[in-house]
């Protein structure tokens, strides 16, 4: 508006004389004034002072603390250059507050590392579920979630690669419900162009970056012909920008049943929210269970990282028997997120390795090992690594 | 109204004649209001039963051919009446008829009708449209591990029973805004309070323990939730059968990994889609698995999965059993056990036969391989059948 365009005009005046030298000054003006207007277009600066990272931390319910504790150990003993902001969210609290500093703090840091929080079925149905609340918030719109067979994990199929990128913001989980008469509950589910649209180009430009052939939408347009039917023609409208990578689709039905006899016709996996789901847990299953995969929930300023299938792990919680690896791994990809390669790297192959261990293998894998167990041996492959490392 | 007048016939007529035609005037007379309370008579005649067949699409009218074949040929006292739907009329004129054949006969046999994506959103899903107006409310799909047919996971034996007509499939939806969509997912609470009642009758009558409820009620907890109160009501009236709750995304994944833990599930509409068709791979595919639609006065049987199998049609390579499963399914309803018992056991005798198996279980024998082989099964086991 009027201030902007002054100093718009102010930055035409002042740059003839000081050529460069002043222009940081206009910038963060103008970035200010931008910032209420077009704050989808702001990414915030990274939380980088001093070579360290600050990533926000929410530990959730169930398993969550305990594993993100390994996970804070494991960071430590590797001298990962990141530090944690720990904000924790009571679930059996009514309001939203806590939520809300969560948000705050993950709007500041621009990253974050969470665990699953409980939603009780119990309380009121104006308690909407904390997660989806934050995914909402923070419009973190991709969900990707990418399923390998590990190569020491025993599991009826082998050979598995499979990406599933969900839309993560919209569809069936809008939360919008009503029961106008009584006894009839009418449950919206949306499907808008934009969010199609974007979800798609995000699917292509990731099959591209990671030189895949082939994207396959997940849909039920044959029943829910305008809702799906508008996501498929957006897929396929982005799909013509592609022309090096194949695009099809399959019907939700016909793709549970291909992916439990046929995982291998899959390549990359594009869908609305629920279908996504169900998809990314039938996959999950298949290599190997809840424990083994990461997930990451990307937007266009934020990213959140956390286990792929959002297990809280209540019954497990406490007895040491959680499997480490999907928040470990989840972990990997944040630091591939933050540009530390070289640790992720490190921190990735010891993971691995620990993993071709049946003697390790915790109780989801069929074995008797425990959290802590894992967790030393990781540490200790790292040690012998010859990076630079605390004691152990 | 005259429905009125007429109704007071009966009670004229009942002194002066006997029960027979004013129940016949009174069953005229209520049918327009009364229409769920009333049981259409069976349709046989001199002890031949009348079916409803609805070819379909794809591979439908070929294996549909089959049945025929294997019923004339071991006697079976059924008659068909077809009626061929074409899915690519925008009139609903050919589902109205082959409605009204089913409002006749009371029991179907059908293939899968197409569901064209290509054509406008008010053309709606035949199969769907036949569901929700026969009031099909049950959707019974009874995952078996087959012997001879090799699969990852053994010794499966999970029943599904899937809401049939509200839930995701009711075919509300509506643009208000351009590029906005909202589609309507209908829960109410006579239907899942049906549904349960039936699955939880289904599990006493064929001595099952357990009821899993199936529901994505964290998320959805005015829809999902008044579906799971709707069960957890139902399931208080049977202390015997034990109920518990799992929420849809960890169903699939111990689907996947631990499917023995599962006895009958329930759920709604669009999980009973994605379940029933993990729970059909799990078992060995969409050739297998019958599939059979409820409704109080009205029975369909079908495939499991309900695919139109477009791309083997008439290639003669498509898989008998399913849709021959579900025809047995049939002779069940009507009390033609002895058939279906034989029919049955010559179609699992055929399967423990790998040579046979057709291209869907890894094999390469034919349909009218398979077809030939099942009836010189039931030939051999002696009961009167026609000349092969």
């Amino acid at each position: 508006m009027a201030a902007h365009s002054a100093v718009l005009s102010m930055s035409k005046i002042i740059n003839p004389f000081w050529g460069g030298r002043l222009g940081n000054t206009v910038k963060v003006f103008g970035t200010t004034l931008t910032s209420h207007r077009n704050k989808t277009l702001l990414t915030p600066p990274p939380a980088k002072y001093g070579g360290r990272h600050t990533v926000t931390l929410i530990p959730g319910d169930g398993i969550g603390p305990e594993l993100l504790n390994h996970v804070r150990e494991v960071f430590r003993f590797s001298c990962v250059p990141v530090d944690f902001e720990v904000v924790n969210v009571n679930s059996a609290l009514e309001t939203d507050d806590d939520m809300n500093n969560a948000i705050t703090a993950i709007r500041r840091n621009g990253i974050a590392l969470k665990g699953n929080i409980e939603t009780k079925h119990t309380m009121a149905p104006s308690v909407k579920s904390r997660n989806n609340l934050l995914r909402t918030s923070l419009d973190l719109y991709a969900n990707v979630m990418h399923c390998q067979s590990l190569p020491g994990v025993q599991t009826r199929h082998k050979n598995i690669d499979i990406m599933i990128i969900r839309e993560n913001t919209e569809g069936e989980y809008s939360s919008l419900e009503h029961e106008s008469v009584s006894g009839v509950v009418e449950s919206l589910k949306i499907i808008t162009r934009n969010n199609s649209l974007r979800i798609a180009d995000y699917a292509f430009k990731l099959a591209r970056e990671k030189g895949r052939r082939r994207v396959t939408a997940v849909h039920k347009a044959n029943i829910m012909k305008l809702g799906d039917g508008l996501f498929l023609q957006c897929c396929r409208e982005v799909a013509s920008g592609y022309p090096d990578i194949t695009f099809d689709s399959m019907i939700v039905d016909n793709t549970t049943m291909q992916l439990v006899s046929k995982p291998h016709q899959f390549d990359v996996m594009v869908m609305p929210n629920l279908y996504g789901n169900v998809v990314s847990n039938v996959c999950a299953g298949l290599v190997g269970g809840p424990g083994l995969v990461p997930g990451a929930n990307y937007g266009n300023a934020y990213a959140v990282f956390e286990t792929a299938t959002r297990n809280t792990g209540k019954s497990i919680a406490g007895k040491n028997i959680a499997n480490p690896t999907a928040m470990l791994l989840a972990s990997c990809m944040m630091l591939d997120h933050l540009k530390l390669y070289d640790h992720a790297t490190m921190i990735r192959h010891a993971v691995l390795k620990t993993m071709n261990e049946t003697r390790l293998h915790t109780a989801d894998i069929g074995g008797q090992g425990t959290t802590s167990e894992v967790v030393q041996t990781i540490m200790r492959i790292i040690q012998s690594g010859g990076q630079l490392t605390t004691e152990l | 109204m005259t429905a009125r007048s007429v109704r007071s016939l009966p009670g004229v007529l009942k002194s002066v004649f006997s029960n027979r035609l004013s129940r016949v005037y009174g069953a005229a007379a209520c049918n327009q209001r009364h229409k769920s309370t009333y049981t259409p008579p069976p349709a046989r005649y001199g002890g031949r039963h009348t079916v409803t067949l609805i070819p379909g699409d794809g591979i439908g009218p070929e294996l549909a051919h089959h049945v025929r074949e294997l019923f004339r040929f071991c006697c079976v006292p059924v008659d068909f009446e077809v009626v061929n739907v074409d899915s690519s009329m925008a009139s609903e004129d050919d589902i109205n008829n082959a409605i009204m054949a089913i409002r006749r006969n009371g029991v179907a046999l059908k293939g899968n009708i197409e569901t064209n994506h290509n054509l406008p959103p008010s053309y709606k899903s035949r199969n769907s449209l036949l569901r929700t107006t026969l009031d099909l409310y049950a959707n019974v799909m009874h995952c078996q591990s087959l012997p001879g047919v090799r699969t990852r996971h053994k010794n499966i034996d999970i029943m599904i029973i899937r809401e049939n007509t509200e839930g995701e499939y009711s075919s509300l939806e509506h643009e208000n805004v351009p590029g906005v969509v909202e589609c309507l997912k209908i829960i109410t609470k006579t239907k899942s309070l049906r549904i349960a009642d039936y699955a939880f009758r289904a599990a006493r009558a064929t001595g099952r323990r357990r009821v899993t409820a199936v529901h994505k009620a964290n998320i959805m907890k005015l829809a999902d939730g008044l579906f799971l109160e709707c069960c957890k009501e139902v399931a208080s009236g049977y202390p015997e059968i034990s109920f518990d709750s799992m929420i849809v995304d960890n169903t699939t994944m111990q689907l996947v990994s631990r499917p023995q833990q599962f006895d009958v599930m329930v759920m709604p509409n669009l999980y009973g889609n994605v379940v029933s068709n993990v729970c059909a791979g799990l078992v060995g595919g969409p050739g297998l698995v019958p599939g059979a639609n409820y409704g109080e006065d009205y029975a369909v049987f079908e495939t499991g999965t309900r695919n139109t199998g477009k791309s083997i049609a008439n290639h003669n390579t498509a898989n008998p059993t399913a849709m021959l499963l579900a025809s047995c399914l049939l002779l069940d309803h009507v009390k033609l056990h002895a058939y279906a018992s034989m029919i049955r056991r010559a179609i699992l005798s055929t399967i423990t036969e790998t040579r046979l198996h057709t291209a869907d279980l890894g094999g390469q024998g034919s349909t009218s391989e398979v077809v030939q082989s099942i009836m010189n099964a039931v030939q051999s086991t002696g009961p009167q059948t026609l000349s092969i």
